[in-house]
């Protein structure tokens, strides 16, 4: 399974790949990062359907922000999941994202055992 | 020749004039003659004076007491100056806050997140090493991995620590935004005061209290915000334990010392009024004022923010209910809650 992280900062891709490092060696888990919302794009353009199946997305990142990022996934991509990570965990952020059809809501600093607990969830359907 | 003696008139009156002028503004001082009116009534002379207040006096009693009021004026000026930069600095820093708050998780996240992968993977290593722990080398990296696995917790620790600090920060920055309804002010009470004291007691260096509840039966439902207003009393328990714990430690404190927390609920005036008071230290007259000010704290080190009131007087005045604070040194401290709405 193919899951996308969206985050402007780069020590992202370093602290997923750690934290789920047993899951990458064991289990059928692929991290694919991207460093803004064009690029995250991009990468599911790459194939058609594409590969990924499950994005999370920071909120707060220049250019496009992971709330427009949702919007376009959700509506050129409807079967991908698209969870929220953000530090901005308030009401306002919280049902924009829910609204715009996030299916989680993560905020930072992340606690990755329910994290993992998501991911599991869809690994195991 | 009627003229003539009319001007010898004339002159005599001036001159009589002019001199009782002398005499009687030397005579009276502060009151000043400038006149003398004549009238004839039947063959007497009456003679009226006319005077005014020395208008050098007028003026200096006018100003002296124009300078009693510019100086009450600019007192009260420097202190609504006072104000004003504290709450344009509480405003910008409200705005600042939700900002720089937001942007400190993120830092944040990787301390936490990266020093807990680190203590995981000390563990496999220590994992790896465990077969050859009989060599000297090995059982000194031990050591070494012990040293490092404490640091890392601290790190950890203090990581969540200034999570925490920023949760504060944001609930302060954050307007109220829960619901008011009527609530069971009691049953509030009770669940909170309750729910401070296990949480007291589950944290780091629980103490004995004794707690006292005074619920007044007949004091119904009262609306407020329960989220915001339930945090108030959290925190004004919290406080009264921590300061009852500082007392409890302190040499001066009588052997026989035992903390107390009375929590009572009434009516004053139609009004609701809830008052939390505890046995400790008390608070000096110098810092009664002080300690409604935000990151104001008395607390040693890690243990407070200094938000904890600020707060709550903020969420009081949301509420329209006022906070007040009684308390006399080494014997007691009283926060009164007086809730505006007419029961």
């Amino acid at each position: 399974m193919k899951i996308l992280i969206v985050d402007d900062e780069k020590d992202v891709e370093m602290l997923f790949r750690q934290k789920f490092r047993k899951e990458i060696k064991q289990e059928d888990l692929e991290l694919v990062f991207a460093f803004s919302g064009k690029e995250a794009i991009e990468i599911l353009e790459e194939s058609d359907p594409p590969s990924v199946v499950y994005v999370f997305s920071d909120i707060n990142m220049p250019g496009m922000t992971g709330i427009e990022l949702l919007q376009i996934i959700k509506k050129k991509f409807p079967q991908i999941k698209v969870s929220m990570i953000s530090a901005y965990g308030d009401s306002e952020n919280y049902n924009r994202a829910i609204n715009s059809g996030a299916k989680e809501f993560f905020t930072k600093p992340i606690d990755f055992t329910s994290l993992k607990r998501e991911i599991r969830g869809v690994l195991n359907t | 020749m009627e003229n003539k003696a009319l001007k010898t008139q004339d002159s005599l009156f001036l001159k009589l004039t002019e001199a009782l002028k002398k005499e009687l503004s030397l005579e009276k001082g502060k009151e000043k003659i400038i006149g003398i009116k004549f009238q004839k009534s039947g063959e007497d002379w009456n003679l009226e004076e006319l005077k005014v207040q020395d208008p050098e006096e007028d003026i200096t009693r006018e100003l002296s007491e124009t300078k009693r009021q510019l100086k009450a004026v600019k007192k009260r000026l420097k202190a609504a100056e006072q104000q004003l930069v504290k709450q344009e600095k509480l405003a910008s820093l409200g705005l600042l806050t939700a900002g720089i708050a937001h942007e400190i998780k993120n830092p944040l996240n990787f301390i936490t997140n990266f020093s807990d992968l680190s203590v995981e993977y000390l563990v496999e290593i220590e994992e790896l090493l465990q077969d050859h722990k009989h060599l000297k080398e090995i059982k000194d990296a031990f050591a070494l991995i012990r040293d490092i696995k404490t640091n890392l917790g601290k790190i950890h620790d203090h990581g969540h620590r200034a999570e925490g600090i920023v949760r504060s920060m944001l609930l302060h920055s954050r307007g109220g935004n829960g619901h008011y309804d009527p609530v069971d002010l009691n049953a509030l009470l009770k669940e909170y005061v309750n729910l401070a004291f296990h949480g007291m007691r589950a944290n780091k260096n629980p103490i004995n209290v004794e707690i006292n509840l005074d619920l007044d039966p007949n004091l119904g439902k009262v609306t407020v915000n329960a989220e915001s207003f339930s945090r108030v009393i959290l925190n004004l328990c919290k406080n009264a334990f921590d300061a009852m714990r500082e007392k409890a430690g302190s040499p001066s404190a009588p052997d026989d010392y035992r903390p107390k927390l009375k929590v009572s609920s009434f009516t004053e005036n139609k009004k609701a009024v809830i008052t939390v008071e505890d046995n400790g230290p008390g608070v000096p007259d110098e810092l009664k004022n002080k300690i409604l000010t935000p990151f104001f704290t008395t607390k040693k080190g890690a243990e407070g923010t200094g938000l904890g009131l600020s707060i709550s007087k903020e969420i009081l005045q949301e509420h329209k209910a006022l906070l007040s604070i009684d308390s006399k040194e080494g014997e007691f401290t009283r926060f009164r809650i007086e809730l505006s709405q007419k029961l």
